[in-house]
């Protein structure tokens, strides 16, 4: 029997599955690293549990950015324009006007290129005042030249106004519509829509209706009553693609739970299939070298254990203790330890316990536990390794699914969690596929590289199954 | 005899079966003194090798009797606890070169750490001064010492034999059990192994129990020789006198088994098999294969003591 790790390993690198399993396996680990360090754990629980405050400036639903390359119609991205960054397209002046008054006039432009309307316009704002607040007209200005006055805002310290939500602006934009190509649209049209589309008689069917190309602006005029009064505005004409990920209903960029879900996954698999690989071994060693009545209890226990239904017993406690991955993990260590391996292993053992070499460490007075751990554990350890690896994917499907049946980790970011929140949103009815298949693609990656690397060590490390 | 400071007496060790006990060794005994080889011939299945395990302790778990003295410089072995003889006996002063010894080696451990471990088990010496240990008996048998970091795989038969040899010498004991040491290598090879073990004897103050069913090989080394027969000892003599004129039926039989070079003789066979061990019969045991069957071997026949300590399990010599 060959036992030379570094011959094995430049045998392992002679199988091209091996080394796509290998490739595979190290982007991954590349990946876990890379976010441990960029994305610290509380950022990441921080950024997903923090609710909407912090991803407002983020669309809603957005698809992959990459997803462009694919598709005839470009699709928006999202263009923020903030009076608080020096930024192009953004102009903000204030005119002293009489003793303490002042007058404001802020200009946003930006080129609007895509073949799709934005999914969402907010214009956020701050102001500094005591007591009168300043007082705003808004317009917009189309690249035609057409000009709507949005709204008269008198300002509030923080606030926003969102215009997609202005029932009111709807209604005008309708009627502006109606008179402009002589027929009513048969939708209702929602400011997005009619503060971008061309304005001809494709705006009447919803399917028709295309965005105009060029040149938007914004302009913002109004009135400070105080000395130190200022404002600042930040419009958002939220995309339907974002980033490298796209985002979930929450608008949360799901990168982070991606890349989160990647080190956990794979922690989650290798400590799961490594702990209860050994803990197993290690039992059924002593259960078969003990034998008697050691053995009599450790196959009673095993047998006990493998009637039991694993996942619903698992579901039972994760319903009573809602609990952390981590603590998931030792409970899916502590139910299967007394596994089938057990007695898969044990008859393997009962046979190794009665090699010569065995027996002659018995008679040159090893004591039990080194006759265990020396010689009769390692002697398996080769064949076992295989099996070990292609069972890493086991645990991190199981922990997959259960995130998808509720009970995973609360707090952590995870491939699971992204599926559960896809399939609780109804993300395939609505058509948002990348929500479910971006995370699935990644549990797929994870089996399929150690189901690779699995299997090539199987050729190695069993000879029966060996090619040349 | 101030010399024998081995001696076994009346050792039983019946094995457990359904089909009820296995009487492998029954009622065996002789001595043996320092630096002396004492041969231990026999059919298969004559309970040799569990005499041996016997005398070392290697007990199997279904084990019905075992009993009977074993005196090491006189000590009784058989009156210690089972820790006490692991710790201070068991290969300590008595170790074993066990049948299939080929297979004795731990596949996924250096040969050299494996014939330290009886030290690092009992001395608890640090693993250093063992291997240190390791290499001085590697030199003594003859295997270079670049060895000591390959795998049993990577070693030839003999070289394994070797191997193990240097794993019972490593403790310095007085008495090493060569159970079958030579049996699974070509003649060459057994021939190599015969000269180092002479050679170990000459150099040093070692007794052998040399187990074998190889009574040309026995002649070898034998100072006494012991032929066995159905669990019992049936002749026990001097190595001389006993490859020259055999006393007993079936030793007589089983050297006209060995073909020899120089005389025109027709090797000999012994007609019939080897009795069962489970309830062999009150009469003497070899009666039914014996060529000189008189009436009285339906008795249980007696112990017959001749001159230079040569016994002999027989009727017709007895007086």
């Amino acid at each position: 029997m060959s036992y030379r790790i570094k011959d094995q390993i430049k045998e392992l690198f002679q199988y091209k599955y091996a080394l796509i399993g290998i490739g595979i396996l190290l982007v991954l680990i590349g990946i876990s690293i890379y976010t441990v360090i960029a994305i610290p754990y509380h950022q990441a629980t921080y950024l997903w549990r923090g609710g909407e405050g912090i991803w407002l400036d983020y669309p809603r639903n957005a698809m992959p950015s990459w997803i462009n390359f694919f598709l005839p119609k470009k699709l928006p991205e999202t263009i923020i324009l903030d009076t608080q960054k020096t930024q192009k397209g953004v102009t903000k002046v204030i005119v002293p006007f009489g003793e303490q008054a002042s007058k404001v006039r802020i200009e946003l432009t930006f080129n609007y290129l895509y073949d799709d309307f934005p999914s969402e316009i907010n214009l956020f704002y701050s102001a500094k005042y005591n007591v009168s607040s300043p007082h705003l007209t808004i317009y917009w200005i189309k690249p035609e030249g057409q000009r709507f006055k949005l709204r008269e805002l008198t300002l509030r310290k923080n606030g926003a106004y969102y215009i997609s939500n202005d029932g009111k602006l709807a209604l005008n934009l309708q009627n502006y519509y109606s008179q402009k190509i002589g027929e009513e649209p048969n939708y209702v049209m929602s400011p997005e829509i009619g503060l971008f589309a061309v304005e001809d008689k494709s705006v009447s069917k919803l399917e028709t209706a295309t965005p105009l190309k060029g040149r938007y602006l914004m302009v913002i005029e109004g009135t400070l009553f105080e000395k130190n009064s200022d404002v600042n505005v930040k419009l958002v004409v939220y995309g339907k693609v974002y980033g490298a990920a796209g985002t979930d209903h929450l608008r949360r960029d799901l990168s982070i739970a991606l890349l989160w879900g990647t080190p956990i996954a794979l922690s989650f698999g290798v400590i799961a299939a490594l702990s209860i690989a050994m803990i197993q071994i290690i039992i059924a060693a002593i259960s078969a070298w003990f034998a008697g009545r050691v053995d009599f209890i450790v196959q009673k226990i095993t047998e006990v254990n493998m009637i039991l239904p694993f996942l619903p017993i698992l579901i039972m406690i994760s319903v009573f203790y809602s609990f952390s991955i981590w603590m998931l993990l030792v409970v899916v260590i502590a139910l299967s330890i007394f596994g089938s391996g057990v007695k898969t292993y044990r008859a393997v053992f009962l046979q190794i316990k009665e090699f010569p070499y065995v027996e002659a460490a018995k008679a040159y007075g090893a004591s039990s536990l080194r006759i265990v751990f020396l010689y009769i554990i390692p002697k398996v350890l080769p064949t076992i390794i295989p099996s070990l690896v292609l069972s890493v994917s086991d645990f991190v499907f199981l922990e997959a699914a259960m995130a998808l049946l509720g009970l995973g980790d609360p707090v952590a970011p995870t491939w699971g969690k992204i599926i559960e929140d896809a399939y609780s949103t109804g993300a395939l009815y609505k058509g948002y596929f990348y929500w479910v298949l971006e995370p699935s693609f990644l549990l797929i990656l994870t089996a399929l590289g150690f189901a690779l690397l699995g299997f090539s060590l199987d050729k190695i490390f069993n000879p029966r199954l060996k090619e040349r | 005899m101030s010399d024998e400071f081995f001696e076994v007496e009346d050792l039983y060790m019946y094995y457990r079966t359904r089909i009820g006990p296995v009487k492998a060794v029954d009622g065996v005994s002789f001595s043996i003194n320092r630096g002396e080889t004492l041969a231990l011939i026999g059919e298969s299945g004559c309970g040799k090798s569990s005499l041996a395990k016997s005398l070392i302790r290697l007990l199997p778990r279904n084990v019905e009797i075992f009993k009977g003295h074993i005196y090491l410089d006189g000590e009784d072995l058989m009156k210690m606890s089972e820790s006490q003889f692991r710790k201070n006996i068991q290969w300590q002063r008595i170790s074993m070169v066990a049948q299939a010894a080929l297979n004795s080696l731990n596949p996924v451990i250096k040969v050299g750490e494996q014939v330290a471990e009886p030290l690092i088990i009992h001395k608890e010496v640090d693993k250093k001064t063992a291997l240190e240990r390791a290499r001085e008996v590697f030199s003594l048998v003859g295997i270079p010492e670049a060895f000591i970091d390959r795998y049993p795989f990577e070693l030839s038969g003999g070289m394994r034999q070797r191997t193990i040899i240097a794993m019972a010498l490593i403790m310095n004991p007085e008495i090493i059990i060569l159970d079958e040491p030579t049996s699974a290598l070509d003649v060459l090879t057994q021939a190599n192994i015969m000269n180092l073990l002479k050679k170990i004897r000459n150099e040093s103050n070692i007794s052998f129990i040399l187990i074998t069913h190889d009574v040309g090989l026995s002649s070898e080394l034998a100072d006494k020789v012991a032929v066995m027969y159905a669990g019992q000892i049936v002749e026990l003599g001097d190595a001389e006198n006993f490859y020259s004129s055999p006393l007993h039926p079936y030793s007589q039989k089983l050297m006209a088994s060995v073909p020899t070079l120089r005389r025109d003789k027709t090797p000999e066979y012994i007609p019939g098999a080897p009795l069962s061990l489970i309830n062999p019969p009150k009469s003497c045991r070899f009666a039914d294969r014996c060529p000189f069957k008189m009436e009285i071997c339906s008795k249980e026949p007696p112990v017959v003591s001749l001159e230079k300590g040569r016994f002999v399990r027989c009727w017709l010599h007895a007086k």
